[in-house]
């Protein structure tokens, strides 16, 4: 039997007197595969922060790995949405992989050999091998969110949380992405969020809808059923020009 | 150059030149990469307060002005997590503070108050060896907690948010930052006056990110650019009879423009190759 490692029941947060999240009650378990989509401001990376510990929910409780979630983040991988405003800062490709595991090394010591071929294999798979000597600031848009992920793997967690982790790829790396992603989840849980539901397409194993309250969390094919339903909920994506094939995949 | 050197008094001016590039080179690349140059003007003019109150006080204004300056950077470094304030105002008014008791405790001091205009202005010809040597403990201690904590403040000032998800204690970290730029500030004080601190604690190190993409060269270019600013503005001043910590400034910023356009001809002249 699968076992819960993340258990929110009835978690609201607000910031200030601005409700983000309503009343929550979400699980995951142990190689889950939750994709969570919904509108901007729909909460969606605040849910990802209270799991992470960063935020403090206003009622209600979070359960990370079974105890509290500022305990758990030496578990977690996460891929916070792309910064923008860093791209002249004196940082190479390695030395950000590299941050992945720095809570394992102490102030004053080296990385160790393994924790370098570990940062290594995670740009590898990330296809950013050769670019580890590059200073951030030169690399494209895509390929800094992929050594992005590639840190996120680097921290070897058990739950990876990422945080629109296609929004600036190209198409065509999506795809090895996403195979990637499935490799992964054979080990290890995976959260990803997103407000472009393209990316959602075959891949998703359960999936849940969030505009404040969650709308609707469950299983794939369930899922699919109600892909209708997911459409008239709230978290109507508006914008979307690649939808095409999840359409179609829907209608089935 | 060198007959000049036989002067203590010169003697002294360049240890001290030396002594603040290294603080500037070390402490300012952090400061411009993390971003905190208001900050670090809040503090420096917060010290000002330790600086009347060494002289209310009858002792090296020096001295006092280090518990003032810390004790300042660890209230901006708490600020963020323990109030709702915006930063800005805060340090805004931290910073007015600061000056504003200097001034009282000056108001306060009975009689004359010698020197007062070489901590405002600066004034690297007068340098007293005993105020050399705080600068070299000071320094030492920077070199040592940048040594101990380099990637960490690497991390912190790249992405603190994640810093923090992976277990580096960053809120510690932070204040600490904000302590060696404390720091820095003191040993900047004597050299180039409150007033001017800033500049010296900025330009090295924003010139050095023209030339290099890498934190540990940034660093090393920094301080290179603030020694070689700081001897040439020292020689400048005393051969033209200038204001020291003002000419030591000015060929700070006449290196930074160098820098700029040093920069702007190599991009023009790798371009047209490029679209071939």
């Amino acid at each position: 039997m699968e076992n819960v490692i993340v258990d929110m029941q009835h978690v609201s947060f607000s910031y200030d007197s601005v409700m983000a999240l309503e009343d929550i009650n979400l699980s995951i378990y142990e190689r889950d595969f939750l994709t969570i989509i919904g509108p901007n401001g729909g909460g969606k990376t605040t849910i990802l922060k209270l799991i992470l510990g960063l935020l403090r929910p206003t009622a209600g409780t979070i359960t990370v790995f079974g105890g509290k979630p500022q305990h758990a983040r030496s578990r977690i991988g996460y891929l916070p949405q792309l910064l923008v405003s860093k791209f002249d800062f004196p940082i190479s490709v390695r030395e950000v992989v590299l941050m992945g595991r720095l809570g394992r090394t102490g102030p004053g010591q080296h990385y160790s050999k393994n924790d370098i071929a570990v940062a290594l294999d995670a740009l590898d798979k990330v296809g950013m091998g050769d670019y580890q000597d590059t200073a951030i600031g030169h690399l494209s848009g895509g390929q800094r969110q992929r050594v992005f992920i590639a840190r996120a793997l680097a921290t070897e967690p058990q739950l990876l949380l990422l945080d629109e982790p296609v929004s600036s790829v190209d198409t065509k790396w999506q795809q090895t992405f996403y195979d990637l992603l499935i490799d992964l989840n054979k080990n290890i849980a995976i959260v990803l969020v997103t407000h472009d539901i393209g990316v959602v397409s075959t891949y998703i194993d359960k999936i849940a809808c969030l505009n404040v309250q969650l709308f609707y969390h469950g299983s794939k094919k369930e899922g699919m059923h109600k892909i209708a339903e997911l459409y008239e909920c709230p978290v109507q994506l508006i914008s979307h020009h690649t939808s095409g094939s999840f359409q179609a995949e829907a209608n089935d | 150059m060198i007959d000049i050197l036989q002067f203590e008094f010169m003697r002294n001016a360049l240890y001290a030149a030396i002594l603040v590039s290294i603080a500037c080179g070390i402490v300012g690349t952090f400061i411009v990469i993390k971003r905190i140059v208001f900050i670090s003007g809040g503090i420096t003019h917060a010290a000002f307060g330790g600086i009347g109150l060494g002289y209310l006080l009858g002792v090296n204004p020096v001295l006092t002005a280090i518990p003032f300056s810390l004790l300042a950077a660890c209230a901006v470094g708490m600020l963020r997590t323990h109030t709702k304030i915006s930063e800005d105002s805060a340090i805004g008014m931290l910073w007015a503070v600061g000056m504003a008791l200097g001034i009282l405790f000056i108001g306060l001091t009975p009689g004359y108050v010698p020197d007062l205009f070489s901590y405002l202005f600066g004034s690297i010809l007068t340098v007293p060896l005993s105020d050399i040597v705080i600068m070299i403990v000071l320094d030492a201690i920077i070199v040592v907690i940048v040594f101990v904590f380099y990637k960490e403040f690497h991390a912190l000032a790249f992405d603190e948010e994640f810093s923090l998800v992976v277990g580096v204690p960053t809120q510690t970290l932070y204040v600490l930052l904000l302590c060696l730029v404390a720091l820095s500030v003191i040993i900047l004080i004597r050299v180039v006056g409150i007033i001017l601190v800033l500049a010296l604690l900025t330009i090295p190190a924003v010139t050095a990110r023209q030339v290099t993409m890498r934190l540990s060269r940034m660093i090393v270019c920094s301080t290179g650019f603030a020694v070689v600013s700081a001897v040439v503005g020292l020689w400048l001043s005393y051969i033209l009879n200038l204001p020291s910590g003002a000419t030591i400034v000015l060929v700070l910023s006449a290196a930074f423009l160098g820098s700029v356009c040093i920069r702007r001809l190599r991009t023009a002249a790798v371009r047209p190759h490029e679209r071939r």
